[in-house]
């Protein structure tokens, strides 16, 4: 940071403060603020900030420091973030990234000498589609080439502005493959908010909970209850939260609904409003998808203008409600709900301490909130266009209508599959044209590994849950890569605030690491399943138990995986490498092997 | 008159008050279950899940889940124990807890329950953490490195001595306790012999200068008798006799 910034910067944090009204809820947003003008959060803003809003020095430290997208120091003109989930390093990712390191002079995660650029790993940013992929300041640039690395590398060198950069790069495809309810059919803004002003709210419900439709974060709540249990809660304000902090790796689902339906998005939350009786919502937007800002806050204003939101909707003298867009800043957490409220509070986004109120008694600012995903908010708006008979027969006996798969790895057609709940692994790998392929991730790191044997299970609530991560590798991939890659990823997104997930995360990254190595024994698988067992068993959110599911599967389900690795098939635990610790000792000593052996 | 609600633990049945907690309704009938993030008098944290019990056949941390009439809760375990044991190795490799060389050693709660779930090693490879300790202030010094995020002194500097002392910052592996000063130093806060949040650390992470090894070894807290029996109640109680008031 430069010395005219320092002494600027009281007045800059006033400004800050003052842009949100002084109100600590809003700390998160006055963070993206301050990164975004200074590259980094330095202690002098913290202060300032902890003055002005009269939060503790260490409170607003916490939460500065616990957002992987705050930085202490400052970065690059050009911070660039390649996205590190295992589809891109099977799509050359490692090779494309030491080139442009190189290429640049630049070290991982430092800035380089003249403050130009800095180059780091990202947990994926939703973009396995169109892979490999990295966010330059907060701008996704995909399909990333030798080619297309070089001219990057060309600009920066010549300092050519982000605006000035070729518009080509910054393109994110929606690479629809197959559409049905949710996307196939045309959507006109206002149009399920106009069935509900004639239905009524109370029908509206009733339709929402005949529909079945479940929330598609992953746990399938009932939406209609949901709804109707916030609704019956007390409170001085209700909430509506869209959960759009998409974080699970292979994911690109809520981006695409984001990108190209923003409208059936906004819509279903409208509706949720009416019915719980709530004035104000949010989309608590993940950091990654930051580029989209605009154009939603765009669609948010045309929906002002069309009547659609703010007072008096379509003119209700009773209904008025609006939508205000929150960013994350690099956190997985937060795609849980409890974290995610912690961080809407501008906290830091711990899991709540159990046994919960749940958000639909008490959410945000304790008050009564329903939080669903993008895609169900989508398709409530849609169960009200095609009737809830038409969607409830779509779909299983428990998993009603569709679901949005987004496809990933080896196939020939990556993208977005939308199919009616019960659709096989087996039919899935068809549509998108996979071959020879060894297993698929299903719902991400947190989900399921299912290997060939189980490929005519269905995606469903009943067999298997999805979050609509499909993540495939076929057999030239090596799945130790996959769970290293697993494992280094839940290291980084565990929140920290329980013993099993914060350590435990790591002991099984060390482990993975050990085994990867060669140097592995029997005793580090017999220690990964107690490790993961002790993690299922203890840790205080779902983070914690999901987090050695790909461990538990693998160990299971592609054990040569591990065993072609092993050092000793004994218990015994070589914890270093003898020969390589005396080689070292042979060098300093100007000894060759032969020398030694000799004497 | 109504039946006096109860629950069962291991077998034994123990009465409950309306909004007590499973750790406090064993607490009153003398039943030890191993804990460390948690203190009678402070709101439950949760975090360091010691206190993992199974309720009705699930688990749940006994500090913070409310006793209701009927729970069967298993405590006492082989395989609580053997859960336990692990949680208490990831806390000894996590941190520097050499015991021959901490002041702490013998009084230390994490030694006494390691002690207690029959930890010989701590198995696990260490993760040498590195973190400057603290010695600015006049009467406390503070080592991080053996800080196990329990977060006892944050909530009894901020709960009970008004005085918001700590709190924690980063995420993950990176979680740390801070000092809640501009320069981060103990020096600069108003932190004081007395304060609650001066003797309530369950390892040796928050220390009194100048009052180390002053019991001889066989007379220390645990020395006399295991975690099980003497509690951690009693440490703070002679912790607060020694080291409260004094001035």
């Amino acid at each position: 940071m430069s010395t005219s910034n320092l002494t600027t910067l009281p007045s800059f944090i006033q400004d800050v403060v003052q842009a949100y009204q002084g109100r600590p809820s809003y700390l998160l947003q006055m963070l993206w603020r301050v990164q975004e003008r200074l590259t980094c959060i330095p202690a002098a803003a913290i202060d300032s900030l902890a003055k002005q809003l009269n939060l503790s020095h260490a409170q607003v430290e916490g939460v500065a420091r616990f957002y992987s997208f705050f930085h202490e120091t400052p970065r690059g003109q050009y911070d660039i973030l390649w996205s590190d989930n295992i589809i891109e390093h099977h799509q050359g990712k490692s090779e494309l990234m030491t080139t442009m390191m190189q290429k640049l002079g630049v070290q991982l995660g430092k800035p380089r000498a003249d403050g130009r650029v800095t180059i780091d790993n990202t947990a994926c940013i939703g973009m396995s589609d169109q892979g490999s992929a990295l966010l330059v300041n907060g701008f996704p640039i995909t399909r990333l080439s030798k080619t297309k690395v070089n001219k990057i590398v060309e600009l920066i060198e010549a300092q050519v502005p982000l605006a000035d950069w070729p518009t080509d790069f910054f393109q994110v495809r929606n690479n629809i493959q197959r559409k049905h309810l949710l996307l196939g059919e045309d959507f006109e803004s206002g149009a399920a908010l106009k069935v509900m002003q004639v239905k009524g709210a109370e029908a509206t419900l009733a339709d929402i909970d005949k529909s079945g439709l479940r929330g598609c974060g992953g746990a399938g709540f009932k939406t209609g209850l949901k709804w109707k249990l916030c609704r019956d809660a007390p409170g001085k304000e209700h909430y509506v939260i869209c959960n759009a902090d998409e974080g699970e790796p292979g994911t690109f689902k809520d981006r695409v609904l984001l990108q190209a339906y923003p409208d059936v998005v906004f819509e279903g939350m409208t509706l949720c409003a009416k019915i719980i009786g709530a004035r104000k919502g949010f989309v608590y937007l993940r950091g990654e998808y930051r580029y989209l800002l605009s154009a939603l806050e765009t669609t948010l204003q045309k929906r002002r203008s069309q009547g659609l939101l703010g007072d008096h909707i379509l003119g209700d003298p009773n209904f008025s409600f609006d939508i205000e867009i929150h960013l994350g800043a690099g956190a997985y957490i937060c795609g849980a709900e409890m974290a995610l409220i912690e961080s809407l509070e501008g906290k830091r986004g711990t899991a709540w301490k159990r046994p919960p109120p749940f958000p639909v008694t008490q959410g945000y600012l304790n008050q009564p909130t329903v939080v669903n995903n993008v895609e169900t908010f989508a398709l409530a708006a849609k169960v009200l266009l095609q009737g809830a008979e038409q969607f409830a027969q779509l779909g299983t006996a428990q998993s009603k209508g569709t679901k949005l798969i987004s496809v990933s790895g080896d196939c020939d057609r990556p993208g977005i599959y939308e199919f009616p709940f019960g659709v096989t692994v087996r039919e899935v790998l068809l549509a998108c044209g996979a071959n020879q392929t060894q297993a698929v991730q299903n719902a991400g790191p947190a989900g399921r590994c299912v290997s060939e044997a189980e490929f005519d299970r269905r995606l469903c609530f009943e067999d298997l849950n999805t979050t609509g991560s499909f993540m495939i590798f076929d057999r030239t991939r090596d799945m130790l890569d996959v769970v290293q890659n697993f494992a280094r990823f839940f290291v980084h997104e565990s929140c920290g605030f329980c013993t099993p997930c914060r350590v435990g995360t790591s002991i099984i990254e060390n482990l993975v690491e050990k085994i990867h190595h060669g140097n592995g024994t029997q005793g580090d698988l017999k220690d990964l399943s107690h490790i993961s067992y002790v993690m299922k068993a203890t840790s205080n959110c779902g983070l914690g138990m999901t987090a050695t599911n790909h461990i538990e599967d693998t160990l299971q389900k592609f054990p040569q995986t591990y065993e072609k690795r092993l050092k000793w098939s004994l218990g015994l635990s070589p914890s270093f490498d003898l020969e390589g610790s005396l080689e070292e000792a042979r060098k300093l000593a100007a000894m060759s092997n032969q020398v030694a052996e000799a004497a | 008159m109504s039946q006096p609600s109860t629950i069962t633990i291991d077998g034994q049945t123990v009465p409950f008050q309306e909004g007590q907690t499973i750790m406090e309704a064993a607490l009153a009938a003398n039943i030890y279950i191993p804990h460390l993030c948690y203190q009678r008098d402070l709101t439950p944290d949760g975090s360091c899940r010691l206190c993992t019990v199974t309720v009705n056949g699930r688990n749940t941390s006994a500090c913070n889940t409310k006793a209701m009439a009927g729970q069967q809760v298993l405590n006492n375990t082989q395989e609580l124990q053997d859960i336990r044991q692990t949680l208490t190795r990831m806390l000894f490799v996590e941190g520097d807890h050499i015991c021959p060389g901490c002041t702490k050693t013998g009084n230390c709660q994490l030694q006494a329950v390691a002690y207690y779930v029959g930890m010989l090693s701590s198995h696990y490879h260490h993760f040498y953490s590195y973190r400057k300790i603290d010695a600015s202030h006049p009467d406390y010094f503070i080592d991080f490195n053996r800080c196990i995020l329990c977060e006892l002194c944050v909530r009894a500097s901020r709960d009970v001595d008004h005085k918001n002392v700590f709190g924690l910052s980063g995420r993950g592996r990176k979680t740390h306790l801070v000092i809640n000063s501009p320069s981060g130093e103990l020096a600069d806060t108003d932190f004081a012999v007395g304060d609650k949040a001066a003797f309530i650390c369950p390892v040796g992470a928050i220390l009194r200068k100048r009052t180390r090894y002053t019991t001889p070894i066989g007379e220390r807290l645990y020395d006399l008798q295991p975690i099980n029996v003497v509690g951690d109640a009693q440490q703070i109680h002679a912790g607060a006799k020694r080291h409260g008031n004094q001035n």
